[in-house]
């Protein structure tokens, strides 16, 4: 069902979720994939403060590209979740609440996503333009040397997605398939 | 005769091409979207089809690439034999086209200079470039940006003789079922069948190129397009990869001569946004 949300993303939000609900999200998302990633896991490692605010914060995975003059940022769909499993529980545990991407996670998100009460979104692979649409500003947070790589903290309005990863481990891509690929 | 190209002219076409890729799609696949909306039984799925159409639309009257992986640049030269380039390096001036392109078309810089110390080029250079040498006086250039979530999903596989027409299948449906929703259905599949290792993967990236709709001259190779597209759909993947009848648009399959041992399958698989763009000079 089509549900309303608003960042930070509180517990109070993710109980009340379901995979396969339809979600629009309004509010503050921090940007950041591949290398933004790695550099901000090595910066914990290394006992140095995070460079965002990760408490109830929702990640999304994505690197624009630029914006043209009097628009705050250029295309802007999700990229490939799984690239980041590496690094997600680590920071789920800290106390992100969402991610936002696209594709299959491991077993180690999903138990991380049940473990923090989190939610795991898909927003439309490959619709860029139209959810450039639904930003409505952008600034560079970190890691600016990292181009199309930095962390950036967007604001959003009424941002497209649907829950596939669930609080409960539910998961839509699984439900979807149905056993279909089985015994190929 | 002997023709002269100069390759600034090489340069300013790809600067176009780079462009014209990123915010137009060919109107082969604008059609196969367009009847994937009709097909389409899912009711999520349709909505997802639908966004999808308006985000065609947003990006051509917007001018915003269709998506934001504007890909590392990948040319196919068909070069004729009495063609003469003048003017510099062909090489140097493709990937000047490139870096004109990226820049001024506000497209995503993608490339790293080295796959392990992954410092990026930040003009998207250089690019990847498949030169062959083709009777006549005409250089036919096919400019296909490739975005990674679907190129990561590609799979290679050297079958046996004895695994037959049956191996290729189950090769192609595992490789889209393992690439499930990551890369970013309804795909187009690129499938090389024969060569060696890597004549099979350019075989299959070339069959990228060839438009939505248009079927192998081979009869055995055009039946096997047609089945392995119903048996894709009928995984159920779906657009999004969230369920539904529309898995794929269409699966192209290019083939060649091999070695008595070997069946090499490659399966090169592309998003929705299959960009390629052809010129002839």
């Amino acid at each position: 069902m089509d549900k309303y949300i608003n960042t930070p993303i509180t517990d109070e939000i993710t109980m009340n979720l379901q995979s396969g609900d339809y979600v629009y999200i309004t509010g503050t998302l921090y940007v950041a994939r591949d290398a933004a990633h790695k550099r901000m896991i090595e910066s914990l490692e290394h006992g140095e403060q995070l460079p965002i605010d990760i408490k109830n914060a929702a990640i999304y995975y994505m690197g624009p590209s630029p914006a043209r003059e009097g628009r705050p940022i250029g295309s802007a769909g999700p990229t490939t979740a799984s690239r980041m499993d590496k690094y997600a529980p680590v920071l789920l545990d800290l106390g992100q609440k969402a991610m936002i991407g696209k594709g299959k996670r491991s077993k180690e998100v999903i138990d991380a996503v049940i473990r923090n009460k989190a939610v795991y979104f898909a927003a439309i692979g490959g619709a860029g333009a139209l959810l450039s649409k639904c930003i409505v500003k952008s600034e560079l947070v970190c890691y600016e040397d990292l181009g199309a790589e930095a962390v950036l903290k967007i604001e959003v309005k009424d941002f497209p997605v649907i829950v596939v990863i669930d609080k409960d481990g539910n998961n839509l891509y699984e439900m979807a398939m149905d056993g279909k690929c089985k015994g190929i | 005769m002997i023709r002269s190209v100069n390759t600034n002219a090489i340069t300013e076409h790809i600067k176009e091409m780079c462009f014209e890729a990123n915010h137009y799609l060919s109107k082969d696949m604008d059609l196969a979207l367009k009847n994937a909306v009709c097909v389409e039984e899912s009711e999520l799925g349709k909505k997802i089809l639908n966004q999808l159409q308006d985000n065609l639309r947003i990006a051509e009257e917007e001018k915003i690439p269709i998506c934001q992986d504007t890909g590392i640049a990948v040319v196919f030269m068909e070069i004729g034999q009495d063609v003469h380039f003048e003017g510099g390096n062909l090489e140097d001036a493709i990937n000047e086209g490139v870096r004109k392109g990226y820049a001024e078309g506000y497209l995503r810089k993608s490339v790293v200079k080295d796959p392990i110390l992954r410092e990026n080029t930040k003009d998207n250079t250089p690019a990847i470039i498949h030169y062959s040498i083709v009777p006549g006086d005409k250089v036919k250039i096919t400019f296909a940006p490739k975005g990674f979530g679907s190129e990561n999903m590609s799979r290679i596989f050297m079958l046996k003789p004895a695994d037959g027409i049956e191996g290729v299948k189950r090769a192609v449906l595992t490789a889209i079922s393992d690439a499930g929703p990551n890369a970013c259905p309804p795909m187009v599949v690129g499938v090389g069948i024969g060569g060696d290792f890597e004549k099979a993967a350019i075989l299959a990236k070339e069959a990228l190129t060839r438009d939505v709709g248009e079927h192998s001259l081979i009869p055995y190779v055009c039946e096997l397009e047609k089945e392995l597209l119903d048996k894709v759909n009928a995984l159920g993947i779906g657009p999004g990869g969230l369920g539904g009848a529309v898995t794929a648009l269409a699966v192209n399959i290019n083939t060649y001569p091999t070695h008595i041992a070997g069946l090499p399958v490659a399966v090169n698989i592309c998003c929705h946004v299959n960009r390629h763009v052809l010129r002839v000079i």
